[in-house]
């Protein structure tokens, strides 16, 4: 009998013990850390929650050890290893010689050394006292778990399963970044907030906070406290090598290994998450197995080759059905097939390379993950089944078929509309009883009315109904990446309370990963008009001009034009500006039709050091560039004027520095005139105010652009204030409510002065409208030119790289 | 092949490009919302729109000036337009990015 030494209990050092026990001639000696032997560390979480015993989850217990003459040294911690007189120290010094050495540490949980790690009751979630720690909480207390990966979110749902209120603190901007996509982290985020987990992606902790020498609470770096009386740092693993590298064994990030498991020695062996095979690390079970196979085989002289293989991950949270397996990050030569169920909250997602599957991820229906992970192992060719793949092993061998003639062959109680649990047979019953268009049916029955994937399918209904009767409609499309018209996107944004773009490709069945340049900069608008607390406006949604501030000219160089409140200025600004032009060599200064300067041609590295130079001056960005507020044009008016009747250049002003920084679907420019004469050409402006002796009268929906329209009179009031009220109103209701890139006299058109003017006489209404503004305006209202000029910002406007300086090899 | 260190794949936004100065020209590196990067030549052939300030979305990217839509993969431009911008080879290593050095050795143009 030889002896065999093994450090660590883990899983995978079980069925080492197996594997080699079985075999036999070995005396084994197995130390552990833990003062138990091994049992399933994966089903810790079934246990937090309750799902499990703890004696459920052992998988070798002493009877095992006993009958395959293990000797245990449970709760001892190995002090040292002495490869040269080959023996393993426990803690009572007394040096044990071995023949062959396994090392199976595994890994120790990773600690953030935020300032207070060291205080009583914040832990890692690693083993059975961290488990019994969350067990021990007790429902009403607060837990504050840091990582929204695998580990993390089962403790979070362990604890709050057993009534603990849980908070989930994530640096990344989705759940479960490793293992999921956008689309899919977004959807289990849903589920877990749905069950009463708050969860905050984007959140770096700064500091844990204490009180008596225990955690009271975690802040975060935008200061927010949160409240707890456990903290779970569940933010990763690293290999356990001290005693490894204490024992001068090669080590990376793990203890290096051979494809047999041998470590830099040839009588170590070393298996689990401790170790480094091919630069990869390990963490979960299925490799570790086979890890532990090899290196029995190895023990007992047969041949025998670790190969890394494709992992599936599952989430174990009841409820939350997710599977990912493979790489699904996008690449060259890669391609999508995405299938979106918003009603079923179904989302799948296929990476394909060369004909062959190569990623997976689902989230709501996992039921073939088994299958396409086998397709993605067995890296079979798909060419033959692309159309159906999506649908699974049960949809493969059929053919295409024509929408029309299967929307025809559906049975009646088919269901059409899963958000209103509405069938064919309704929908016809409707339809034939005079409901003769897709608006009528939806006030009928409610198809189509919560989320709108299914209207294709009623207007299909309808067709095949009333036969050469029913014109489709004509109503156009956001874009080739939804079915949806910008109304229709708009309404659900508000009515399904959608606050982010993954919401909104998610629910709104977008067919493309992220949208295009026409629907991205449109939905970004949406919601940041409709939800500006809670969207975070993206510049990776924006046109080029309003992602640098600046207008872009043929040349790609820029445009840039300081604000002149109501086209006034004075002499330091204008030799602010004389000055910029000089130093950064602006080839043309124009004076521009809304009253103030144009500095043109400026180089787009130049722009944040013009900006702070014209900032000193107390010049701001004048949005000449956005689909946003732009000029207020006035005359001199009362001042100077002797015609004017109003104070216009006062209102003027007024009225810029109310509404400057504002996003709207197009550009808004304002114009008032003291005086019937009309000096500011406020007639022609998408708000327009005309002075008259007795007060004033404010018009919308003009313009001088593509097409040339007058003002409509909107209402005539007789103070400045209530003439301010109702444009800055019309300005909202606008923002609210119409497409993205109409101007406001198409949407005037489109929606009907009358229910404008009604809107807006209704004081209750007009009053939410003001508040809503002020509430955007409280986020939005910012000069973004001075927030663009700090070094950090700047440096982005440069190149990343010069390389035209580089020496060649 | 060798590479030549441009940065970090951090200084590029999410769905985003920077520009790189080089002797074949300037280049355009993008970053989709996938963290893949791909570079490609910053100049659109229909009326040379720097292309690093364009739309990002999937693995395309529309040009700011007149909406031609390219696939960074390949460099075709998409849909009706017909044109091509030249694709250099590109990787990230433990968080920066590396160009081929090909866009080094070339002769000034």
């Amino acid at each position: 009998m030889k002896n065999l030494v093994v450090i660590g209990a883990g899983m995978a050092a079980g069925r080492l013990i197996e594997h080699v026990s079985d075999a036999g001639g070995w005396d084994i000696t197995l130390f552990n850390a833990e003062p138990r032997g091994t049992y399933n560390r994966i089903m810790l979480s079934p246990v937090l929650s309750g799902d499990k015993t703890y004696a459920e989850i052992v998988t070798h217990d002493d009877a095992f050890y006993e009958q395959h003459g293990v000797t245990c040294r449970f709760g001892e911690r190995v002090a040292g290893i002495d490869r040269a007189a080959k023996t393993v120290t426990g803690t009572d010094g007394v040096p044990l010689p071995y023949d062959k050495l396994v090392i199976a540490t595994g890994s120790d949980p990773f600690m953030i050394p935020l300032p207070g790690h060291d205080l009583e009751g914040v832990i890692a979630y690693r083993d059975l006292e961290d488990t019994q720690r969350m067990m021990s909480l007790g429902a009403g207390h607060k837990a504050v778990v840091i990582g929204g990966g695998l580990l993390g979110l089962e403790a979070a749902a362990g604890m709050h399963a057993r009534g603990v209120d849980v908070t989930v603190v994530h640096l990344m901007g989705h759940l479960m970044e490793r293992q999921l996509d956008e689309a899919a982290g977004y959807l289990l985020r849903k589920e877990l907030v749905g069950r009463g987990i708050k969860v905050l992606c984007s959140s770096n902790s700064s500091e844990i906070l204490g009180a008596d020498g225990k955690v009271r609470a975690l802040l975060l770096e935008n200061g927010t406290e949160l409240p707890c009386d456990l903290l779970v740092m569940a933010v990763g693993i690293r290999p356990a090598t001290s005693l490894a590298k204490n024992a001068g064994l090669a080590c990376g990030r793990g203890i290096h290994v051979d494809d047999q498991m041998i470590t830099s020695d040839e009588d170590v062996l070393a298996i689990g998450e401790c170790i480094e095979h091919d630069g990869q690390i390990f963490g979960l079970v299925a490799p570790l197995y086979d890890q532990a196979k090899v290196a029995a085989a190895t023990l007992t002289g047969a041949e025998a080759v670790f190969v890394n293989r494709e992992t599936a991950t599952k989430l174990k949270v009841t409820g939350c059905d997710l599977f990912s397996a493979g790489d699904f990050a996008e690449g060259e030569d890669r391609e999508d097939i995405v299938f979106r169920d918003p009603a079923r909250g179904v989302y799948k997602r296929l990476v394909l390379q060369n004909n062959r599957v190569i990623g997976a991820v689902m989230y709501g229906d996992t039921a073939d993950g088994s299958w396409f992970h086998g397709l993605i192992k067995d890296a079979t060719d798909i060419s033959d089944m692309r159309e159906t793949l999506i649908f699974g092993p049960a949809f493969q061998g059929g053919s295409a078929l024509d929408p029309m003639a299967a929307v025809a062959a559906l049975p009646a109680d088919a269901e059409i509309c899963g958000c209103n649990g509405i069938c064919k047979g309704q929908i016809v019953t409707s339809i034939e009883g005079g409901a003769h268009d897709l608006d009528a049916v939806r006030a009928e029955t409610k198809a189509s009315g919560s989320c709108g994937t299914c209207t294709g399918l009623v207007e299909q209904l309808l067709a095949v109904t009333l036969g050469d009767d029913f014109q489709m409609p004509t109503a156009k499309p956001v874009c080739g990446c939804t079915e949806l018209t910008h109304e229709d996107v708009r309404r659900l944004i508000k009515s399904q309370e959608l606050k982010s773009q993954a919401a909104v490709w998610q629910e709104l069945g977008w067919s493309t990963p992220n949208g295009c340049h026409t629907c991205r900069p449109a939905v970004n608008f949406y919601l940041l008009a409709d939800w500006p607390v809670e969207y975070q406006d993206d510049p990776q949604s924006r046109f080029v001009n309003e992602r640098k501030h600046a207008n872009i000219q043929k040349d790609g160089t820029f445009s840039v034009v300081p604000r002149m409140w109501g086209g006034i200025t004075n002499a330091s600004e204008l030799r602010a500006i004389a000055d910029a032009a000089d130093k950064y060599n602006v080839p043309t200064v124009k004076v521009t039709g809304g009253q103030r300067i144009d500095l043109l041609g400026v180089r787009g590295e130049d722009l944040p050091a013009m900006w702070a130079d014209l900032g000193r001056a107390g010049l701001v960005s004048g949005h000449a560039y956005a689909k946003g507020l732009r000029t207020v044009k006035t005359c001199v008016g009362t001042d100077h004027c002797r015609f004017g009747t109003q104070d216009s250049t006062g209102m003027g002003i007024r009225l810029e520095k109310a509404l400057w920084g504002s996003w709207t679907p197009h550009k808004v420019k304002l114009g008032v005139s003291g005086c019937p004469r009309n000096c500011a050409e406020a007639t022609c402006k998408d708000v327009g105010v005309v002075c008259v002796d007795s007060g004033y009268e404010v018009g919308v929906g003009g313009a001088a652009g593509m097409d040339l329209k007058q003002i409509e009179p909107l209402i005539k009031v007789a103070t400045e204030a209530e003439a301010m009220d109702y444009i800055i109103a019309f300005v909202q209701l606008y923002r609210e409510n119409a497409k993205y890139l109409d101007r406001a006299y198409k949407w005037i058109a489109k929606v009907g002065l009358d229910w404008v003017r009604e809107t807006l006489a209704n004081e209750v209404e007009r009053t939410r409208l003001l508040d809503a503004f002020a509430l955007s305006q409280s986020i939005y209202q910012i000069d973004p030119w001075a927030e663009l000029a700090g070094e950090e910002e700047a440096a982005k406007f440069a190149p990343l790289a010069d390389l035209t300086l580089e020496a060649a090899e | 092949m060798s590479w030549v260190d441009i940065g970090a794949l951090e200084d590029i936004p999410l769905r985003g490009a920077r520009k790189v100065k080089t002797r074949v020209g300037c280049l355009a590196v993008f970053r989709t919302d996938e963290d893949t990067v791909f570079a490609t030549s910053n100049v659109c052939p229909h009326k040379q729109g720097p292309l690093n300030e364009g739309i990002v979305h999937g693995t395309r990217v529309t040009c700011p000036l007149h909406n031609w839509v390219f696939d960074l993969e390949t460099g075709e431009a998409l849909g009706a337009d017909e044109g091509r911008i030249a694709t250099y080879a590109v990787r990230v290593r433990d968080g920066r990015i590396l160009i081929e050095d090909a866009v080094l050795n070339r002769a000034a143009a």
